[in-house]
C-alpha cells in the first residue's frame, strides 16, 4: 500500500502551507485605501487597535502554527515507516503536558490585555458631539440628526444601484451596490454617537473603516460611536440577515469638514421646513401623480411590483382596497397591515408624499380612479 | 425466551426485529404534520375553507399512542417472562434516569426565559441599566415591574406603539396570579396547589415502602391516593386557569408576564397529566395484573421518579412564578 | 452493507425493523451521505450565484432559503447523524458489548429521522417558500417575518430533537453499562469518551433547543411575547437560548471528529496515543466550557461591558485544552513509524486545517475585534475550516479506515488518495480566499456582492465545485468496495491498529460479542 507518488505529496505540503500561511499574515499593509485581503485600519483610533489587535492575534497564531506544523512536518518527513523508522515507545510526559498547558494560558492572557483595553473605548459612549438615531427598516436606513436646535433632519437612506445593473443588463457602476440615494453627513473629527434601533427586524450597522458594528433590534436602543480622523466617503453594508433584500441594504457615510457639514445641515433644516409649508398646501391630480411616482419606487416597488403587479406585498392594481373607500386605502397605507410585511409607512413618509402616493396608486396600473388625497386628508387621518 | 446455559454471564438480551418504532414514528411524525396544518389554518388559513388538519393530527395522535402502548406492553411481558438480565435493567434505570434529566433541560430553557425578561431585558425596557438607558426613547412613560402587568406597547399607546406595531399586539392584564393579587391566603390557589403536590409525592413515597415491604395492599391504597390528588391538582390548575383568563383578563398575549405564567405552568401542568397517567397505569398493573414484587418494580419506580421531578419542578415554579 | 453470517430479515422489512446496531449504523451512515449531498446540492446553488456579481440564477430570497437550508441539513442532517452511526457501529464493538443498550429505541431514533428531513425538505415547496432566516433563525424575522412554513420547520427540529435525545440516552447507557468486564472508563478508546461526552452534551442542549422553538411557535401562534419588546420581551433571549444550544452544538460536531482522529494517528503512527489521560480531561473541558461561551456569537448585540468581557475570557480558554488535543496528536507521530494510507492522509488533513479554524475562532472570540469579524465571511470561513475540514474530513477518514472491517473488502487506496488530494486543494481554495473578502467586508448570507469580492468569490465557487466533484468519486470508491472491492478477512486491517474491534473477524459478525470478550 506504499506509493511512490506520496513522497511527492507530502513534499508538496509543505510548501502550500506555508505559502498560505504567508499570505494570511497580510503583507499587505493597510493605510486608507481598503485593502481587498485584510482589515481595514480604517480612519479612527479605535479601528487602528482593533486593526493592530487583530494583527498581534494573527501573528501569534501563524508562528504557533509554524512552529506545531513544523514538528508534525519534521516527522512526516523524517519518522516515516518507508524509512525504516521504528517507533519509540513513549506516550506521556507529565512535564511536557504541563507546560503545554501552561504556555498557551500565558499567550492568551498577553492577547486578553490589549483586548480588554480596546473593548473598554469601545464602551465609553459618553461625551458625544453628535447623536444620531439609526433605525433599521426592511431594506433601508432611517438617519434622524437629534440637534438640539432648529428643524430636526430626518431622513431615509435607500439603495441606488438601478435594478438593470443588480440584473446584468447594464454594467456596474464602480460602486455597485455600495451607493445610496442619500448619505449619512458627519463632520470629521468629531465624537458621533449613534443611536441603533430597528422598525421590524433585527438589522446591523456595519462600516469598517469607522469600526463600528453594532445591531439594530426592534423595541431596543443600542449605542455605538466613532471620531472619523479623516474626511471621505465610507461605505458598509447591513450586517445581519434580515429577510430577501439584506444584501441590498448598503451604508454610505460622508464624513466633511465641519464648515461644510454646518452649510449640510441647514440646508436639510431648511428642507425640512419646505415639507412642513408644503403640507399646507393643496394641489392639482397632475403634481400629485408626479410625486407620487418616484415615492412608489422609492418605498413600495420592492414588494409591489413596477406594474403594481405586486410580489412581496398584493398585487396594487385593480387591489380592492386601491379602487375602493379613500379612507380604507389610507389605513393600509398609514397603519400597515400588522403581521405582514406591509410596514406603518405613516412615520417613513411625510405627509406630502403619502398623499402623492396613494393619489398614484389610485390612478396608475388601471385604477383610473380619477379622485385625489391632499396632505392634510392624510393629515386629518392620522389624528383620527 | 431465553435459557440460561452460563452461569457466570447472565446473556443480555437484544430484542429481534421489531415493527413498534416504525408505527411509532408513523404515528408521531402524522401527529405533527397534522399539528403543523391545525396551526396554520388557524393562523394564516382561510376559516370558510374546510380542511382535514384535525383528522391527520388525531389519526397520528392515535397510532402514536396505541404503539407506545404496545411497546410498553411488550416490554413489560419479556420482563414478566424473565428475559431481562440485571443488566438490561439497569440500562432501563439509566434510560430514565437521562430522560428526566433532559426534561429538566427543557424546563430550565423557560426559567431561563423568565428570568431572563424579568432580571435583564424587561429593566432595560423601562430604561434601567448600561444596556438600557436609551431605551425611553422608545417606550416613554413605560415603567418595569414584575408581574408585568403593563406592557411596554401600552405604557406608549397611540401613536408610540405604531414603531411596534408589526409586531403584534399585547394588551397587558389587570391582575398577576402573584400572593399579592389573591383577596385572602385560602382564596390563592397555587398554595393549594403545592400542598396538594407535596402531598402526593409523599403518598407515592409511602406506596414504595408499602411495596418495598410486601404490602401489597398499602401500595394499592396509597397509590390510589397519589393519583386521586393528581387529578385534583389538574382541576384546581384549571380553576386557576378560568380565574386568570376570565376575571383577570391574563392571556397567553398579555406580554410576558402571560407568556412566561401559561408557559411554565402550562408545560408542567402537561407533565402532571403525563405523571399521573404514569401512576395510574401502575395503580391498574398492580390490581389487575398484580404485576410488582418487592424486588422488582421498575415501572412504578421510574413512574414515581418522574413524579418527584414534577413536583420538584413545581416547588421551582411556585417560588419563582408566584412568590419571587 | 456488506454480507452477513446469519440473523437478518430478507429484504427491506430487514431495514424497517431492524434491532442490530450494525444495520442502523449502516442506515444511518447512508441517511447522513444522501443528506450531505443534498446539503451539498444547496451550497452549489450558493456558490454558482455567488460566482460572479449581479443576480443570475435565483432571487434573493430563495438564495436565503438555500443558505438557511444548507446550514439546516448539513448540520442536523449530515454531520450529527454520520457521527451517530459511527457511533452505533463502533462503540459497541470497542467495548465488547452485545449490541447498543436499548435496541428498538435505537431503530426508533433512526426511523424518526427521514420523514422529519422530508418534511423540513418539504417546506421549500410550501407558499411563502422554506425558512429564510439562516441556520439559527434569529426572531423575528423566523417568527412574525416568516413564512408560514416555519411551523413546519419547528415540528421537524422537534422530532430531530427527540431522535437525538434518545439516541444519547441510548449511547451513555451503552456506555456506561455495556462495557465488557474489565473495559474500565480509563480504558476505553478514545472515539468512545468523546462519544460519551458527545451524548451529555446532546441530551442537555437538545432540549434547550426544543425550548427555544417552542418559545417561536408560541410567538407565531398564540401571541405570546417572548421575542418582541412591546409585549416586555426580548428579540435577543431568542439568541441566547439558541447560542445556549448552539455553542455545544458545535462542539457536538467535533467532538466525535477528535475521537475518530485519536484513533487513526496512533494506527498509522504505530505508537500508542500520547497523553491518553490528558486527552479525556481536555475533552471534559472543552465540553465544560462550551456551556459558558455561548454568548462570543453575540458580540454585537449590545451587551453590557461585564458580559462581554465574560464570555470573551471564556471562549480563549478553550483554546487551552483544544491546544493539549493538538499536541498531543502531533507527539504521537512524533518518532513513530509513519504511514500514509488514505486514513492517515484525511487525519493530517484534519489536523492542519481544523487548527487553522481553530486560530481563526481564536481571533474572532476576540470581542473587539469580533466587531469587524463577526457576520462576514470571515466567519464562514472559520466555521468551514472546522466542520468541513474538521468533521466531514474526519468522517472520511473514518469511513477508510473502518470500511474494510465492515464489509470485508478494501477499498482502492489510489483513489482514496486522489479524493483526499482533490478535496484537500479544492476546499482550500474554496475556503480560503473566505478569509480575505470576510477582512475585506463582504458580509455572510448576501445574494450579491461589491465588485471588489469578485475574483476571490470566483475563486471560491470553483474550488468548491472541485471539493464537490471529489465526493462524488468518494461516494463512487464506497460503493465500488462494497460491491466488488479486494476481499480481505484479516482480522486486523492495518498493521498498527489496536482495539477490540480489530479482534472479531472480518467482515464483522451480525453478531459480536454476544459474550463479553476478555480486556487486557
Ligand atoms: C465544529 C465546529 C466548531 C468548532 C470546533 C469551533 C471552534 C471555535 N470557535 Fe467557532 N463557530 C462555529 C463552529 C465551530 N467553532 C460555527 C458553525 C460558527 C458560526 C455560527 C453562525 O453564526 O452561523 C462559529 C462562530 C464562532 C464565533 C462567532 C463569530 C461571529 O459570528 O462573530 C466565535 C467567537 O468567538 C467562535 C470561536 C471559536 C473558538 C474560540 C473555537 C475554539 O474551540 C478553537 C480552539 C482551537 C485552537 C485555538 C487551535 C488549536 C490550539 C493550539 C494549537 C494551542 C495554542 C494556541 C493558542 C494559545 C493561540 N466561533
Ligand atoms: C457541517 C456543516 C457544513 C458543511 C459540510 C458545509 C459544506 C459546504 N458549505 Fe456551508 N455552511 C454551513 C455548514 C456547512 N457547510 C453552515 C452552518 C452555514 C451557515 C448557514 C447560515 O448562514 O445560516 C453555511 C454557509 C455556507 C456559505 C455561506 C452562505 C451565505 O452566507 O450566504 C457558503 C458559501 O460559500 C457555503 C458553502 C459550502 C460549500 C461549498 C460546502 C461544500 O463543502 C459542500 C460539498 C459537498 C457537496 C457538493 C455534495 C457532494 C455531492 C455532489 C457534488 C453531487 C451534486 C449533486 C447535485 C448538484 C444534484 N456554506
Ligand atoms: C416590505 C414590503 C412592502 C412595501 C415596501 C410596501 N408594501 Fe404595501 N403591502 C405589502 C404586503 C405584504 C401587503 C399585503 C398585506 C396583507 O396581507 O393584507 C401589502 C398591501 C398593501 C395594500 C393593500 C392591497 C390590497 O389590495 O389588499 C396597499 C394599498 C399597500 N400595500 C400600499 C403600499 C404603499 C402605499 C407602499 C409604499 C409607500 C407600500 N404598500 C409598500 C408589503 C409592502
Ligand atoms: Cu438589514 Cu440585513
Ligand atoms: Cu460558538
Amino acid at each position: 500500500m506504499c506509493f511512490d507518488v506520496k513522497r511527492l505529496y507530502a513534499l508538496a505540503l509543505g510548501p502550500v502551507l506555508m505559502l498560505m500561511s504567508l499570505v494570511s499574515t497580510g503583507v499587505w499593509a493597510s493605510e486608507s485605501e481598503r485593502s481587498t485581503v485584510n482589515m481595514t485600519a480604517g480612519v479612527t483610533e479605535v479601528g487602528q487597535q482593533i486593526y493592530d489587535l487583530h494583527m498581534l492575534i494573527l501573528w501569534i497564531c501563524t508562528i504557533i502554527g509554524l512552529l506545531v506544523f513544523g514538528v508534525m512536518f519534521y516527522s512526516i518527513y523524517a519518522h516515516r515507516k518507508s524509512k525504516g523508522a521504528k517507533a519509540s515507545s513513549f506516550h506521556e510526559s507529565t512535564s511536557v503536558e504541563i507546560a503545554w498547558t501552561v504556555v498557551p494560558f500565558l499567550i492568551l492572557i498577553v492577547m486578553a490585555v490589549p483586548a480588554t483595553k480596546t473593548l473598554i473605548e469601545v464602551y465609553s459612549f459618553d461625551d458625544a458631539d453628535l447623536d444620531i438615531m439609526v433605525t433599521g427598516y426592511q431594506w433601508k436606513w432611517k438617519y434622524e440628526y437629534l440637534t438640539d436646535e432648529g428643524e430636526r433632519v430626518s431622513f431615509f437612506s435607500n439603495l441606488r444601484t438601478p435594478q438593470s445593473e443588480i440584473g446584468n443588463t447594464e454594467a456596474k457602476g464602480e460602486h455597485y451596490l455600495l451607493e445610496v440615494d442619500e448619505p449619512l453627513v458627519i463632520p470629521v473629527n468629531a465624537k458621533v454617537r449613534f443611536l441603533l434601533t430597528a422598525n421590524d427586524v433585527i438589522h446591523s450597522w456595519w462600516v469598517p473603516e469607522l469600526a463600528v458594528k453594532k445591531d439594530a433590534i426592534p423595541g431596543f436602543i443600542n449605542e455605538a460611536w466613532t471620531r472619523p480622523l479623516k474626511e471621505g466617503i465610507y461605505r458598509g453594508q447591513c450586517a445581519e440577515l434580515c429577510g430577501k433584500d439584506h444584501g441590498f441594504m448598503p451604508i454610505v457615510v460622508n464624513v466633511v469638514s465641519q464648515e461644510e457639514y454646518q452649510t449640510w445641515l441647514a440646508t436639510k433644516q431648511g428642507e425640512a421646513a419646505q415639507v412642513k409649508e408644503l403640507m399646507a398646501q393643496t394641489f392639482t391630480l397632475d403634481e400629485l401623480v408626479e410625486r407620487g411616482k418616484g415615492v412608489y419606487e422609492r418605498s413600495c416597488l420592492a414588494c409591489h411590483g413596477a406594474k403594481g403587479e405586486g410580489g412581496v406585498g398584493k398585487a396594487i392594481a385593480a387591489s380592492a382596497i386601491a379602487t375602493g373607500e379613500i379612507s380604507g386605502h389610507l389605513d393600509v397605507s398609514i397603519d400597515g397591515v400588522p403581521g405582514t410585511a406591509m410596514q406603518a409607512f405613516g412615520g417613513q413618509l411625510n405627509d406630502v408624499d403619502m398623499a402623492a402616493v396613494i393619489t398614484y396608486q389610485r390612478n396608475a396600473f388601471g385604477n383610473n380612479m380619477g379622485d385625489l388625497v391632499q396632505p392634510i386628508d392624510v393629515f386629518n387621518h392620522k389624528k383620527g | 425466551m431465553t435459557s440460561q446455559t452460563s452461569t457466570e454471564y447472565e446473556k443480555y438480551y437484544v430484542p429481534p426485529k421489531s415493527r413498534l418504532a416504525i408505527f411509532t414514528t408513523i404515528g408521531l411524525v402524522l401527529s405533527v404534520f397534522g399539528a403543523s396544518h391545525v396551526l396554520n389554518d388557524m393562523t394564516f388559513g382561510d376559516p370558510s375553507v374546510e380542511t382535514n388538519s384535525w383528522s391527520i393530527f388525531l389519526t397520528g395522535l392515535f397510532v402514536f399512542i396505541a404503539t407506545l402502548f404496545a411497546w410498553f406492553k411488550m416490554t413489560i411481558k419479556e420482563n414478566m417472562a424473565g428475559m431481562n438480565s440485571a443488566q438490561l435493567k439497569k440500562s432501563y434505570v439509566l434510560g430514565m434516569f437521562w430522560f428526566i434529566f433532559s426534561e429538566v433541560m427543557f424546563f430550565a430553557a423557560f426559567f431561563g426565559a423568565l428570568f431572563y425578561v424579568r432580571n435583564l431585558s424587561g429593566p432595560w425596557l423601562g430604561g434601567e441599566g448600561e444596556a438600557g438607558r436609551m431605551n425611553s426613547l422608545l417606550w416613554e412613560g413605560f415603567q418595569f415591574s414584575w408581574p408585568l402587568i403593563t406592557t411596554p406597547q401600552d405604557a406608549v399607546g397611540g401613536a408610540g406603539a405604531q414603531l411596534m406595531a408589526n409586531n403584534g399586539t399585547y394588551l397587558g392584564a389587570e391582575k398577576s396570579m402573584a400572593f399579592a393579587n389573591a383577596h385572602a391566603w385560602w382564596a390563592w390557589l397555587p398554595l393549594w396547589n403545592t400542598i396538594l403536590l407535596i402531598t402526593s409525592s409523599f403518598t407515592v413515597h409511602i406506596a414504595h415502602s408499602g411495596l418495598l415491604a410486601g404490602n401489597k395492599k398499602k401500595f394499592n391504597l396509597w397509590l390510589a391516593i397519589s393519583v386521586t390528588l393528581a387529578v385534583v391538582f389538574l382541576y384546581v390548575q384549571y380553576l386557576e386557569y378560568h380565574e386568570a383568563y376570565a376575571e383577570f383578563g391574563l392571556m397567553l398575549s398579555s406580554g410576558t408576564y402571560g407568556s412566561t405564567f401559561f408557559m411554565l405552568t402550562g408545560f408542567h401542568g402537561f407533565h402532571v397529566f403525563m405523571g399521573m397517567t404514569m401512576l395510574l397505569v401502575q395503580l391498574i398493573r398492580s390490581l389487575k395484573s398484580n404485576h410488582f414484587t418487592a424486588e422488582d418494580h421498575f415501572g412504578f419506580e421510574a413512574s414515581s421518579w418522574y413524579w418527584h421531578f414534577v413536583d420538584v419542578v413545581w416547588v421551582m415554579l411556585f417560588l419563582f412564578v408566584y412568590i419571587l | 452493507m456488506g454480507d452477513h453470517h446469519h440473523g437478518p430479515a430478507k429484504g427491506l422489512t430487514r431495514w424497517i425493523t431492524t434491532t442490530n446496531h450494525k444495520d442502523i449504523g449502516s442506515m444511518y451512515l447512508w441517511f447522513s451521505f444522501a443528506m450531505f449531498i443534498l446539503g451539498g446540492a444547496f451550497a452549489m446553488i450558493i456558490r454558482a450565484e455567488l460566482f460572479q456579481p449581479g443576480l443570475q440564477l435565483v432571487e434573493p430570497g430563495f438564495f436565503n432559503q438555500m443558505t438557511t437550508m444548507h446550514g439546516l441539513v448539513m448540520v442536523f442532517g449530515a454531520i450529527m447523524p454520520s457521527f451517530v452511526g459511527l457511533a452505533n457501529w463502533m462503540i459497541p464493538m470497542m467495548i465488547g458489548a452485545p449490541d447498543m443498550a436499548l435496541p428498538r429505541m435505537n431503530n426508533l431514533s433512526f426511523w424518526i429521522l427521514p420523514p422529519s428531513f422530508i418534511m423540513l425538505a418539504c417546506t421549500l415547496f410550501m407558499d411563502g417558500g422554506a425558512p429564510q432566516a439562516g441556520w439559527t433563525f434569529y426572531a423575528p424575522l423566523s417568527t412574525t417575518y416568516a413564512p408560514p412554513s416555519v411551523t413546519f420547520f419547528i415540528f421537524s427540529v422537534h422530532l430531530l430533537g427527540v431522535s437525538s435525545i434518545m439516541g444519547s440516552i441510548n449511547i451513555i447507557a451503552t456506555v456506561m453499562n455495556l462495557r465488557a468486564p474489565g473495559m474500565t472508563y480509563m480504558k476505553m478508546p478514545l472515539f468512545v469518551w468523546t462519544w460519551l461526552i458527545t451524548a451529555f452534551l446532546l441530551v442537555a442542549v437538545m432540549p434547550v433547543l426544543a425550548g427555544a422553538v417552542t418559545m417561536m411557535l408560541m410567538d407565531v401562534h398564540f401571541g405570546t411575547s417572548f421575542f418582541s419588546a412591546a409585549g416586555g420581551g426580548d428579540p435577543v433571549l431568542f439568541q441566547h437560548v439558541f447560542w445556549f444550544f448552539g455553542h455545544p452544538e458545535v462542539y457536538i460536531i467535533i467532538l466525535p471528529a477528535f475521537g475518530v482522529v485519536s484513533q487513526i494517528i496512533p494506527t498509522f503512527s504505530r505508537k500508542r496515543l500520547f497523553g491518553y489521560d490528558s486527552m479525556v480531561y481536555a475533552t471534559a473541558s472543552i465540553a465544560f466550557l462550551s456551556f459558558i461561551v455561548w454568548a462570543h456569537h453575540m458580540f454585537t448585540v449590545g451587551m453590557p461591558v461585564a458580559g462581554e468581557l465574560f464570555f470573551m475570557y471564556a471562549t480563549m480558554l478553550i483554546a487551552v485544552p483544544t491546544g493539549v488535543k493538538v499536541f498531543n496528536w502531533v507527539t504521537t507521530m512524533w518518532r513513530g513509524s509513519l504511514t500514509f494510507e488514505t486514513p492517515m492522509m484525511f487525519s493530517i488533513g484534519f489536523l492542519i486545517l481544523f487548527t487553522i479554524g481553530g486560530f481563526t475562532g481564536l481571533m474572532l472570540a476576540i470581542a473587539p475585534v469580533d466587531f469587524q469579524y463577526h457576520d462576514s465571511y470571515f466567519v464562514v470561513a472559520h466555521f468551514h475550516y472546522v466542520m468541513v475540514a474538521g468533521a466531514i474530513f474526519s468522517m472520511s477518514a473514518a469511513i477508510y479506515y473502518w470500511l474494510p472491517k465492515w464489509c470485508g473488502r478494501m477499498y482502492n487506496e489510489k483513489m482514496g488518495q486522489l479524493h483526499f488530494w482533490v478535496s484537500f486543494v479544492g476546499f482550500n481554495l474554496a475556503f480560503f480566499p473566505q478569509h480575505f473578502v470576510g477582512l475585506a467586508g463582504m458580509p455572510r448570507r448576501i445574494p450579491d456582492y461589491a465588485l471588489q469580492f469578485t475574483d476571490f468569490n470566483m475563486m471560491s465557487s470553483i474550488g468548491a465545485f472541485i471539493y464537490g466533484a471529489a465526493q462524488i468519486l468518494f461516494l463512487y470508491n464506497v460503493i465500488a468496495t462494497i460491491v466488488s472491492g479486494k476481499p480481505t478477512s484479516e482480522e486486523k486491517t492495518w498493521e498498527g491498529a489496536e482495539g477490540l474491534e480489530w479482534t472479531v473477524a472480518t467482515p464483522a459478525p451480525y453478531h459480536t460479542f454476544e459474550t463479553p470478550p476478555p480486556v487486557k
